[in-house]
């Protein structure tokens, strides 16, 4: 089988040399050669000098899951030598760095050695210790450019792109591009069996990560309030949205902002802050992960029973506690489903890559003032952080918020009396008006016990009949929120029922599975509470696999819980290792169990 | 929120402020208060405070926390939005809505311990922020709603009804506030009204963050021997600082210049607040001066009244973030969103 165009390459670096840029300046130039391309940062928890990689996988028929194997490795961090040189595939390529000795134990029969004297090359080429590290990860660029038939030209055209005023800065990097491209094609062949041939598969595609698009997202939707807290790996999510803002939202005239960025004390505030704007009719939002969505566990029961909007961003890694911060996970669900004490339940909606990050964003903005409840949008690291392959974002002109139920001044006019919590047309929303607001528009915005009628009660018969409206608000909620969606294949009888970033790696496998002849259909859950269609497409199928990353199989519990659907007759396949699945670990359990099954 | 609804009654020689409306127009709810609570004396003071500016309530935002004090934004002004929040968390609710549209005028309700205790690091957020806001702090040295338990500001030694003797440092909050460069800083007493008025005035004019803290006793449980913050405590031990007189911008009076020393401050929206040193050299604008004088009152054991001191240059939230003038909240969606072809534009840049 020809392996151009399919094949995947991994570096191992120390994290804070700028191996970075590195890899990233190479996926973009196999991106812009036409041919499909994902990539992965695994990256440490530190700023710098612990080991980090990265994994680009290039794939002519599109799959952007995780790399089912690695074909060559660029090995620069002593400290794993040893662990990269093992995960080659066999028959693949190890690139290390040759001016120091490689321990012989570590050569494999198997695997060809590619040495390069990077460090030798930089430090006669190049002055200084900051620039000759820089500059060896570049050099090493240059190589893969040479070995994997990657287009120079676009590479020297993107450096140009990257460094255009800053001349020196351009110069050392065509030079260090070019003593590794050099290097190569005088010691190496060149290109290797598996390499890059131009395509056309990526002309209306962009390269983007998933907190960019979920800023972008935020700024279409007209949002106005940030607040939030750092942290890992949701701060770049905000940050964005700052840069875009200084952009797009800065008013010509006056040279003022349109937005006010708060950066809270902590995520209580965070989360008070974002109650305090939306209850003043702003769009204001906030993003975290799971130790921030656990401060803001009270407010968020607040804004349920009160009845106020809000987003809420959860880009999930790896818990419980702190956990592995840049590692990945969905094991948030149930803090979210049912944050905060009593009986309460949350939106939330599962963008599975960084286009639906920003869709589902601009949706998640109408769905919390429509409800007038927090609504959580939760990605992963791996949509978050990792630039993913999508269609370029689009944008109807035509578009127009839905703001909900708020009586102005006018309306507040027709009505004799204004009473927050009465349910007039049965959908279970009711109507709010906005602080500021004239004439009989004021009510009391309060945590405790109150009636229909906006005023405080311990009463036993209102306080029921309060919670028994909300819950009918989320009836209405289930039926509105975006659909599941669901692809199906002629006879299958085996279902996978899944959330968010497996997805990739879910379709391949689901690719994979059809070639052998086992048809299974897919329904991605993109919204919780379940819309009707869940329990449906669990009836519809002997066999359910649940796959999700988390170890206690928290997706099949609240479909359990949600649907009643019997929880044993849902199979987990679940991974909680902190990196995004692969098509061939879902392949392999799946087709193990179904064996099991059959015997 | 506890309050009973109660019809407002009209009396017919309620006197009209300049915009039409009568005291009883400023109050709210009937307080479930204790009688004698601190706290209705302070919702007094607030009522007579907001009709004499003129506050039209609805351009008004009651915010609190939880705690007897909290309670007590439903016992006034009832054609206001209010918004009580969680415990000790009114501050954020405050920037937040304050970030969202700052052409309100946002009262916060606070106690002891819902701003000392489990709020401080809220409370001092807001104040390095400088959201415009009148922060009161009903403060009693306890816990009224969960039944007498000392609360950070429970003074070293005091004891409690049980006779618990209190054996840690208290937090002064208007040390605090001027240790964090708090813009607007002043003391007064639940039981002094003439006093509180105005103060209550001048902090509602000021521009920025305005905390007062109001002695205010717990008659059930910390209104005995032994408390610091009991009434015959505190009018034993008061020590005025600065008298003060408040001058709306619309209805300036002639005062009585007879005083000595008098310092007049001009606030923001153009009205003056006129302080009397009582203290020979007290310059109210200068925070050196005045934490040394409440410093020096709290080690005598007095309690240093008035308002300690003003910056009215300080840059607020929305100075600090540059905002636009029209409020956030208010901003058209096409002001907001860059549209289609700027998208298009913008994905060149993600190939
Ligand atoms: C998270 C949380 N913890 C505890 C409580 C119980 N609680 C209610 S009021 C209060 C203390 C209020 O004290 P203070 O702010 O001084 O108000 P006061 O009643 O004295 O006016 C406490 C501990 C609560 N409501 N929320
Ligand atoms: S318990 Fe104390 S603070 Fe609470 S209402 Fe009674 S007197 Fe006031
Ligand atoms: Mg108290």
């Amino acid at each position: 089988m020809s392996r151009v165009n399919d094949f995947a390459f991994k570096s191992g670096t120390v994290n804070g040399t700028g191996s970075a840029s590195a890899n990233s300046l190479l996926m973009q130039a196999i991106f812009r050669m036409g041919i499909p391309v994902t990539g992965k940062n695994i990256f440490p928890s530190n700023i710098q000098g612990l080991p980090t990689w990265y994994e680009v996988r290039v794939s002519r028929d599109g799959y952007t899951g995780r790399p089912p194997a690695i074909d060559l490795v660029v090995a620069l961090n002593p400290s794993t030598y040893a662990q990269d040189i093992k995960s080659v595939c066999s028959g693949g390529y190890v690139v290390f760095d040759s001016s120091w000795p490689l321990d012989p134990s570590l050569l494999r029969d198997d695997v060809t050695m590619l040495g390069i004297p990077l460090g030798d090359l930089c430090r006669e080429a190049f002055a200084g210790d900051r620039d000759r590290t820089l500059l060896r990860n570049i050099a090493y660029a240059g190589a893969l450019t040479a070995l994997l038939q990657i287009d120079l030209t676009v590479v020297e055209q993107m450096l140009t792109e990257k460094y255009g005023r800053k001349k020196a800065l351009l110069e050392s990097n065509y030079r260090a591009i070019r003593l590794g491209y050099d290097y190569a094609r005088a010691h190496f062949t060149c290109p290797l069996p598996f390499h890059c041939e131009p395509m056309d598969r990526t002309g209306g595609a962009i390269l983007m990560d998933g907190n960019t698009a979920c800023a972008l997202g935020a700024l279409y939707a007209g949002a106005t309030v940030g607040a939030w807290y750092p942290i890992t790996p949701s701060t770049s999510l905000m940050e964005t949205f700052k840069a875009f803002c200084q952009e797009y939202r800065v008013d010509p005239e006056s040279g003022r902002n349109r937005y006010c960025i708060l950066q809270a004390e902590d995520e209580l505030a965070s989360a008070g802050m974002v109650l305090g704007a939306s209850w003043m009719g702003a769009r204001a939002f906030t993003c975290t992960s799971g130790p921030g969505v656990s401060l803001m566990q009270e407010f968020l029961g607040y804004a349920y029973y009160a009845e106020l909007p809000g987003v809420f961003f959860n880009v999930q890694r790896t818990g419980p506690a702190t956990g592995l911060p840049t590692r990945t996970q969905q094991a948030d669900l149930l803090s979210m489903a049912y944050a905060s004490h009593g009986d309460t339940k949350h939106i939330i909606l599962f963008p599975a890559d960084p286009a639906e990050c920003f869709t589902l964003t601009v949706a998640a903005f109408d769905i919390t003032e429509r409800f007038q409840t927090p609504v959580f949008v939760a990605t992963d690291i791996d949509i978050g952080m990792n630039d993913w392959m999508i269609p370029r974002l689009q944008w109807d002109d035509a578009f127009v918020p839905d703001r909900g139920k708020v009586l102005d001044e006018a309306a507040l006019a027709q009505v004799k009396k204004f009473f927050r919590y009465v349910d007039t047309d049965g959908d279970g929303v009711t109507a709010r008006t906005l602080p500021g607001v004239g004439g009989k528009g004021a009510y009391f915005t309060r945590g405790s016990g109150h009636d229909q009628w906006g005023n405080y009660t311990e009463d036993s018969a209102a306080y029921q009949d309060l919670m028994d409206r909300i819950k009918r608000k989320f009836e209405t909620a289930e039926r509105a929120l975006p659909a599941p969606v669901v692809h199906r294949r002629d006879g299958a009888t085996i279902g996978i029922v899944m959330i968010g970033s497996p997805d990739a790696p879910v379709r391949e496998a689901v690719d994979r599975l059809a070639a052998q002849g086992v048809a299974v259909d897919v329904m991605r859950i993109r919204s919780f509470p379940f819309a009707p269609a869940v329990r449906e497409f669990l009836d519809q199928h002997r066999t359910v696999f649940v796959i999700e990353q988390n170890r206690d199989a928290q997706l099949r519990a609240l479909l359990t819980v949600e649907t009643g659907f019997p929880r044993d007759a849902m199979i987990p396949l679940i991974d909680y290792a902190g990196q995004p699945l692969t098509a061939g670990a879902i392949v392999t359990a799946m087709s193990a169990h179904l064996q099991e099954a059959s015997v | 929120m506890t309050s009973i609804n109660k019809p407002p009654v009209r009396h017919p020689s309620d006197r009209r402020n300049a915009i039409g409306l009568t005291k009883a127009d400023y109050e709210g709810g009937m307080s479930t208060l204790c009688a004698g609570c601190g706290h209705d004396s302070v919702t007094a003071a607030l009522v007579q405070a907001f009709w004499e500016l003129d506050l039209p309530p609805h351009r008004a935002a009651k915010m609190s926390g939880i705690g007897c004090s909290s309670k007590t934004t439903g016992y006034f002004m009832r054609q206001s939005h209010g918004f009580n929040a969680v415990h000790g968390r009114m501050p954020s609710v405050t920037t937040g809505a304050n970030a969202a549209n700052g052409e309100l005028t946002y009262i916060g309700i606070s106690g002891d311990g819902d701003s000392l205790n489990i709020g401080l690091g809220q409370m001092v957020h807001a104040i390095r922020r400088n959201v415009n806001m009148l922060y009161v702090i009903e403060n009693n040295g306890v816990y009224g709603l969960t039944k007498g338990q000392f609360s950070a500001a429970a003074d070293l030694g005091s004891t409690s009804r049980k006779g618990e003797v209190n054996e840690q440092a208290p937090i002064d909050p208007v040390l605090l506030a001027l240790t964090l460069g708090a813009t607007f800083v002043a003391r007064s007493f639940s039981g002094d009204k003439a006093q509180l008025v105005p103060i209550l005035k001048a902090g509602l004019s000021h521009r920025g963050f305005a905390l007062i803290d109001v002695i205010s006793p717990c008659v059930s449980f910390n209104d005995h021997e032994g408390s610091t913050k009991s009434y015959a405590y505190v009018r034993g031990h008061e020590v005025e600082t600065v008298a003060t007189d408040f001058v709306p911008l619309r209805r300036e009076i002639t005062m009585p210049e007879s005083h000595e020393a008098v310092t007049t401050v001009q606030m923001h929206d153009g009205s003056r607040v006129r302080l009397h040193a009582t203290a020979p050299g007290y310059d109210p604008t200068d925070r050196e001066t005045a934490y040394r004088h409440a410093r020096a009152c709290l080690d005598r054991g007095e309690v240093a009244t008035g308002i300690l001191f003003i910056d009215k240059a300080g840059r607020d939230l929305h100075d600090m973030n540059r905002t636009v003038d029209t409020p956030l909240a208010h901003l058209p969606f096409d002001a907001l969103c860059p549209g289609k072809a700027a998208l298009d534009a913008l994905m060149a840049r993600y190939r």
